[in-house]
């Protein structure tokens, strides 16, 4: 899932300073998995905004709703008449819900968390960096394990000279991606894989290649 | 025969080769480079200038390259990872070639993490295996990564990566050694040693599976100023090993200099005596440059060889 | 409640925002949590809302919680004037005295201020 984590709330209080009425939408989707957006996430904001402000003696009126998802049009569209009297709206989605609600209302639309990566619990409370959208899946070749997320220079042919005791030369709360493959292929049987020489990849099916786009015409129904 | 190098023609020719590295400054003059070249240029057969090492902006490899093959030093340009994609490195590549380099080291490079500058997006577009695959493949095959033909000058560099033996997993580090060497190394640099037992494992497995009979291998020795310097290398990077018995012997010495030139000096008279399958030493003695020469000289490695004809690809 | 675990984040920031000069949550001794682990939980969210009393400006001083059994009535006189004692140092809830203007019950513009 998409893994979103909380701005301070100093710095959404200052996107917003200088309205008077806005509107606080939290996503029922990925940021209430990852506890930073859903609906408990969402009313708890609005009570420390509202503090916060009447302590400025500049008060702050809000409404608030959690959406299904903000990510789908038909979702979105649906708060139409929540958002119709705000100055702004703070959306606690990820950065494609504060997209969806920009376009579609015409409204100052900010975004209350910072999208942070793809991953997973581990767990319950924390979450970890698995996959690199590279959009172009080689899981089969390393064991399961993502050497391009997971490994902090990407390496395919790992691991470099950095690896020490199972960890990443960038701190010592990193798995080396590399000592994880390894061992897991030399569990399955399968060190002799690591043996071939991975060649560069292709990363124009990643960011690298610019915005992209999936499409299944079959359920285009026109 | 033509050779790549002079680097390559030294071992080619069976001796003991022995390589240094300077460290570019972090301003734009090339003086203090010219003056470490001048220091070393009878002591060594090539020297490497890093590739803004530890991920600290310098002056870069190539430029400082030409400075010191003005000074008469063979250069052996490193090139990393980090900073370049395929299509930088290629177009790099091919501007050293044509300003006289003629050794390159292909190196993954330490993460951005640890420069003066962390907070640049890092690039790793190709890893150290792919460089060295490429640097090849422009070199035997005329063609550039994408397959497109280069259809003249092609750059024919003779080619080095790196090994670490004192990385994990150990098992691992001579597969990985050896897939370096199917991918195309021609030489290689160790990380530097100080747990020499260690050292010796690996180039035990090195020798059963007869890599040191396809590629050159260079030790890699640095001389410690202190036990901190000991100290710090132990503690704060990764992939070193030191044994505490070192930290302590220099602790213990009452010119703690002096004592790290000898441990360096009895290092490279160990290696030549009694590991086979080495056939040189690289000296990294970054900010040190000037005791290299003394560790040549007691080594028993001086002078270099000189070759009179051209045979040298120029 | 039944048990400190319940308690919400948005419960405790109600009672400031209706006026309350201070919260104070009681659970019982860490161990002795008749559903495990409720007291466990109501600590950290205390925690968690304490910070972020004190990054909003009201001060997570106001909020405190403390560990005891429902049989030690001396210990619960005891915080409870430790608690009040604190508060009163810290003064009423500024929200009070906050010039509002919204309409909204937030239980300000009492005349004299409140106690």
């Amino acid at each position: 899932m998409i893994i979103a984590q909380q701005k301070p709330i100093k710095e959404i209080a200052t996107m917003v300073g200088d309205c008077k009425r806005v509107a606080l939408i939290g996503c029922a989707g990925c940021v209430t998995v990852c506890l930073s957006g859903g609906e408990k996430e969402t009313e708890i904001m609005a009570s420390a905004l509202r503090i916060m402000r009447r302590l400025e003696g500049n008060p702050l009126e809000t409404v608030t709703f959690t959406a299904t998802r903000q990510c789908d049009p038909e979702y979105v569209d649906a708060l139409e008449g929540l958002v119709k009297d705000v100055d702004a709206i703070i959306s606690l989605a990820c950065g494609v819900g504060v997209q969806y609600l920009a376009e579609r209302f015409d409204k100052w639309v900010v975004p209350a968390l910072n999208t942070d990566f793809i991953g997973g619990s581990t767990v319950h409370g924390i979450w970890e960096e698995k996959c690199g959208l590279c959009g172009a899946c080689i899981l089969h070749k390393t064991g399961g394990i993502c050497p391009v997320i997971r490994c902090s220079k990407s390496i395919l042919n790992g691991p470099c000279g950095g690896s020490q005791y199972g960890k990443c030369e960038i701190s010592k709360d990193v798995d080396c991606a590399w000592q994880l493959i390894y061992d897991r292929m030399k569990k399955l049987g399968k060190i002799d894989r690591l043996l071939e020489i991975q060649p560069p990849k292709d990363w124009s099916t990643s960011r690298d290649g610019g915005p992209r786009r999936a499409v299944r015409e079959d359920v285009m129904i026109g | 025969m033509s050779y790549l190098s002079k680097l390559h023609r030294i071992f080619e020719s069976g001796q003991f080769a022995v390589t240094a590295e300077i460290g570019p400054p972090k301003h734009a003059s090339a003086h203090g480079i010219r003056h470490h070249a001048h220091m070393l240029v009878n002591h060594v057969d090539a020297t490497n200038i890093t590739d803004c090492q530890t991920a600290i902006v310098r002056l870069s490899s190539i430029a400082a390259g030409v400075h010191i093959l003005d000074c008469g030093i063979e250069p052996i340009v490193q090139m990393t990872c980090r900073d370049r994609n395929r299509i930088a490195m290629q177009s790099d590549l091919m501007g050293a070639y044509s300003l006289g380099m003629r050794n390159v080291l292909c190196l993954s490079g330490d993460h951005q993490k640890f420069g003066n500058h962390p907070m640049s997006k890092n690039v790793y577009d190709i890893d150290s295996l792919q460089l060295v695959q490429m640097v090849r493949r422009m070199r035997d095959e005329k063609k550039f990564l994408s397959g497109e033909a280069i259809k003249e000058h092609e750059p024919r560099f003779y080619i080095g990566a790196v090994a670490n033996p004192f990385a994990d997993p150990f098992e691992f580090r001579v597969d990985r050694l050896e897939k370096k060497v199917e991918a195309g190394a021609e030489f290689i640099q160790t990380q530097c040693i100080f747990d020499m037992e260690r050292f010796e494992r690996f180039m035990e497995m090195v020798r059963s599976r007869g890599i040191d009979q396809r590629v050159r291998i260079l030790a890699g020795i640095t001389p410690l100023k202190g036990w901190r310097a000991a100290k710090y290398l132990q503690t704060g990077v990764s992939g070193m090993l030191v044994p505490d018995s070192l930290v302590e012997r220099l602790k213990k010495a009452e010119d703690q200099k002096r004592e790290g030139i000898e441990v360096a000096i009895e290092q490279i008279k160990y290696i030549k005596e009694n590991v086979k399958g080495v056939h040189g030493v690289h000296i990294m003695a970054i900010a040190w440059e000037e005791v290299v020469p003394e560790i040549v000289e007691r080594t028993g490695l001086y002078p270099r060889p000189r070759f009179e004809d051209r045979d040298t690809a120029s | 409640m039944t048990c400190s675990g319940n308690i919400d984040h948005r419960v405790i920031l109600n009672a400031f925002e209706e006026g309350a000069d201070g919260v104070l949550v009681a659970g019982c001794l860490e161990g002795d949590c008749h559903f495990l682990k409720g007291n466990f939980r109501a600590r950290k969210r205390v925690s968690a809302v304490k910070k972020l009393l004190d990054e909003i400006g009201l001060g997570g001083n106001r909020l405190e919680m403390y560990n005891l059994s429902s049989a030690q009535g001396g210990r619960f006189a005891e915080i409870s004037n430790e608690m009040t004692a604190r508060i009163r140092e810290l003064g009423p809830n500024p929200l009070n005295n906050a010039g509002c203007h919204c309409g909204c019950h937030c239980g300000c513009m009492k005349e004299g201020g409140s106690e």
